[in-house]
């Protein structure tokens, strides 16, 4: 076994540090992820040209990883600087865009093209089944698409969807140009945007037609991303209530001094290196044939210790922490809503429930 | 034993729950019910209205223009107003400073600041936290100095909730350095109209603003305006901090929030079901409910066997009403799934088809409702409290 990360991951992860550091300052965080369109075009611009993107996709996909652990490196990164960007998106982009084989996986890898990734609706979350989105065909992969997507993750930025609907009773994947459909932004409550889409007989070109296998391996992908940026997020929220309880001072001692408040300390860090293993252990096993299952296991996990860590965060640190002000608050907010994106925790602890007698 | 409310409490609550038909405005308590934040104006036409009928005050003795209620009248009244859709009132005049006037104050005080208190003339703040002192409260340092027949006052206070509304703060200040940090402590009351006096916005967790920053510089108030005695505020913020008894437990809001949990739960789906029948998120429901059940009876039976001032009775029920809220709000939010995600919740207000108007600020209010077990002495703090007393039953 080997628990150290390859040189050139190393690599990856002290320019993404680097690009975040100059880029996506926490204090001046608010001016994009509270204002449409919820991204910076010099951000993204940096982002791709660093080969974030390309990190992401494989070299037949016209990247140069694409391996669990380049997913978790990039968005580890991503985590520790809050950034907003809407990056999972594209990688969901990525990963269907080269399962579909299609030709537009290029412009993804490269970051010219913009995209979201619309499945959710109003009424079926975290699941394909039964999507009310439907397409008829035209013929030669033309298709007009109706229903509504919910919540839809980086939209307001993105020059392209990809869209679940319903084709002959089996979940297809389409493309979608953003400018055809019509868009409700809005900004979320951790920061970032995303929207509610309607399709009205909008034109769209299919990409692959029995879709399941192919979204739910980029799925895991994300789901995996996500606990990748909560890992992050978490070393930054115990690092800073560390420091918090050495220099906070009550009764004349520094909060850290009080035995109610070390214990606790001590078990979140417990938690946060359990969340770090489950994560390592789900990018191993990313695309492998256990791989689902260890990727539900990992989201089941951090959603539990997210909420757990954010929590005690802001308890530890007493009122200042409940302050837009003070950068905790949204780091808080951003590790609790991620277990509102790609399958909350008893969501993907179905999943691992249905396996226990395999 | 007997659990069952008497005739006599029965009849009482009938009469609550009438008066509350009849004269609760149906536009607040549509606002309540949606869970929009209530306003000045509103909270004051509320408040006139339970004036009125002499409902305001729910601690206060008769004498004073109070209910004169017993505490399972005032668990009653709580939860018929809070099933009812009534906004909560102000607290810091009601339940703070008017209990500490009643028990501390001048007959001259008395006279002048309780009716304008009932009357809406005076909107109170409380200034006791400072950047520096937050669980620590005895290590303030906002300065009061005798000057003729004047304190002048200098130093910070913070986390002052609504003071944006108030014209009036109860202060405690540092009127002596000498001996324990808790001797040279004062309470003073403090018009927010002396020159000298600077309030800013505090900006919270999820966007809004409900507290502020107060900066005192030369600020001159009167010594009249001392209550109690000279270097002897501790006692007072003491019995204040302890007062508020009956409202501390929230059992009437918690009921009510989790009437809004279990029907987010009944109109959400998952997996091609109701939320509420899918057995983890209903396992998590069935098992706040029971906390809520016994916390019912902890309250009553903890406020009927309280006699005079509050005793760490109070501890225990901030604690465990905190985290049955807490709870309560967790699961709200979570019932929502990706649609608890939109800010401002306006975003998607009347966009029925992805959340219910009051459910669409479940994740804002969870973040925000983070403070219940932070202020008013914060959980860890109670437990001290309790620890002292435990130990102290131990020898
Ligand atoms: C939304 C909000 C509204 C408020 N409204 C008002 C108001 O209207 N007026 C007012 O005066 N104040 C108000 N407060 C202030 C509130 O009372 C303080 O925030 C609270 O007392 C905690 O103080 P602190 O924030 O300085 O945290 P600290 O005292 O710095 O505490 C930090 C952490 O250390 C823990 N800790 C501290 N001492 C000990 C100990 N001895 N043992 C174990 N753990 C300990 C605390 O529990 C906490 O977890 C408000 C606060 C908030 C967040």
């Amino acid at each position: 076994m080997n628990f150290e990360a390859t040189e050139e991951r190393r690599m990856i992860s002290d320019a993404l540090d680097r690009l975040l550091a100059e880029h996506c300052d926490v204090a001046k965080r608010d001016d994009t992820a509270f204002n449409a369109p919820y991204s910076n075009a010099a951000t993204w611009q940096a982002l791709s040209e660093m080969g974030a993107f390309a990190a992401l996709a494989t070299e037949e996909a016209g990247g140069l990883g694409g391996h669990g652990f380049d997913i978790t490196t990039v968005f580890e990164r991503l985590g520790r600087a809050l950034c907003c960007e809407p990056v999972l998106p594209q990688l969901l982009a990525i990963q269907l865009l080269s399962s579909a084989g299609s030709d537009r996986a290029e412009a993804a890898v490269t970051g010219n093209a913009r995209y979201a990734v619309a499945i959710d609706e109003p009424d079926t979350w975290f699941e394909l089944e039964p999507l009310q989105a439907r397409a008829t065909s035209h013929g030669d992969g033309e298709a007009t698409l109706n229903g509504r997507k919910s919540v839809v993750y980086g939209a307001p930025a993105a020059t392209d969807l990809l869209v679940a609907a319903q084709l002959d009773g089996r979940t297809a994947l389409f493309a979608v140009d953003a400018s055809a459909v019509e868009l409700h932004g809005y900004a979320l409550i951790d920061g970032g945007g995303a929207a509610e889409v309607y399709l009205r007989d909008t034109p769209a070109t299919l990409l692959i037609a029995d879709a399941e296998t192919a979204l739910h391996a980029a799925l895991d992908a994300g789901a995996l991303a996500l606990c990748a940026e909560a890992v992050g997020i978490m070393d930054v929220l115990r690092d800073t209530t560390l420091e918090y309880l050495g220099t906070r001072k009550q009764f004349g001692v520094p909060i850290g001094a009080f035995q109610a408040l070390q214990h606790r300390f001590v078990d979140l860090s417990i938690e946060i290196e359990q969340s770090r293993s489950i994560t390592q252990l789900a990018a191993d096993r990313l695309a492998k044939a256990d791989g689902s299952r260890t990727v539900s296991m990992a989201k089941n996990l951090i959603g539990r210790t997210g909420q757990l860590v954010a929590e005690e965060a802001i308890q530890m640190h007493g009122g200042i922490a409940m302050t837009w002000e003070y950068s905790v608050s949204h780091y808080a907010k951003r590790l609790t809503m991620l277990d509102h994106q790609l399958g909350d925790r008893d969501q993907h602890l179905y999943r691992v429930m249905a396996g226990l007698r395999d | 034993m007997n659990f069952e409310f008497s005739p006599e409490e029965r009849a009482f609550q009938a009469e609550v729950e009438r008066f509350l038909a009849d004269h609760l405005p149906r536009d607040i308590a549509e606002k309540v019910h949606r869970g929009e934040s209530i306003g000045k104006a509103d909270t004051e036409r509320w408040q006139a209205i339970l004036n009125d009928k002499g409902w305001l005050a729910l601690t206060w003795p008769t004498a004073f223009g109070g209910t004169g209620w017993d505490p399972v009248q005032q668990y009653l009244y709580d939860e018929a107003a809070w099933r009812a859709g009534a906004p909560r009132t102000i607290p810091f005049g009601l339940n703070m400073l008017g209990p500490v006037l009643i028990a501390f104050g001048t007959p001259e005080q008395q006279g002048h600041y309780l009716p304008r208190i009932l009357n809406g003339d005076d909107w109170w703040c409380q200034g006791y936290s400072e950047p520096g002192a937050g669980s620590d409260l005895a290590s303030l340092r906002t300065r009061a100095d005798r000057d003729g027949d004047h304190y002048v006052i200098n130093g910070q206070k913070t986390w002052t909730t609504l003071g944006q509304h108030a014209n009036k703060i109860f202060c405690l200040v540092r009127t002596s350095s000498e001996g324990k940090p808790q001797e040279g402590i004062s309470f003073v009351l403090v018009d927010l109209d002396t020159p000298g006096i600077e309030m800013r916005p505090i900006k919270l967790i999820e966007g809004g603003h409900e507290v502020n920053e107060v900066f005192f510089t030369d600020v001159r108030v009167p010594v009249a305006n001392l209550v109690g005695e000279e270097n002897k505020g501790w006692t007072i913020a003491k019995f204040l901090l302890g007062h508020e008894r009956t409202g501390i437990a929230g059992v009437g809001l918690s009921r009510q929030t989790l009437v809004k949990l279990k029907e987010v739960a009944a109109s959400s789906r998952r997996n091609g079901r109701a939320l509420i029948d899918d057995p983890l998120f209903a396992a998590r429901i069935a098992e706040v409910e029971i906390d809520l059940a016994a916390m019912m009876i902890t309250n009553l039976r903890m406020l009927s066997q309280a006699q005079g001032s509050p005793g760490p009775e109070a501890s225990m029920l901030k604690i465990k009403g905190t985290v049955i809220h807490q709870t309560l709000n967790d699961l709200a939010r979570r019932a929502l799934g990706p649609a608890a995600a939109p800010f401002p919740a306006e975003a998607l207000a009347g966009n029925h088809a992805l959340v219910d108007d009051t459910q669409a600020r479940n994740a804002a209010r969870y973040f925000n409702n983070r403070k219940l077990s932070i202020f008013g002495g914060s959980n860890e703090i109670q437990r001290n409290i309790l620890t002292k007393m435990t130990q102290g039953a131990r020898r």
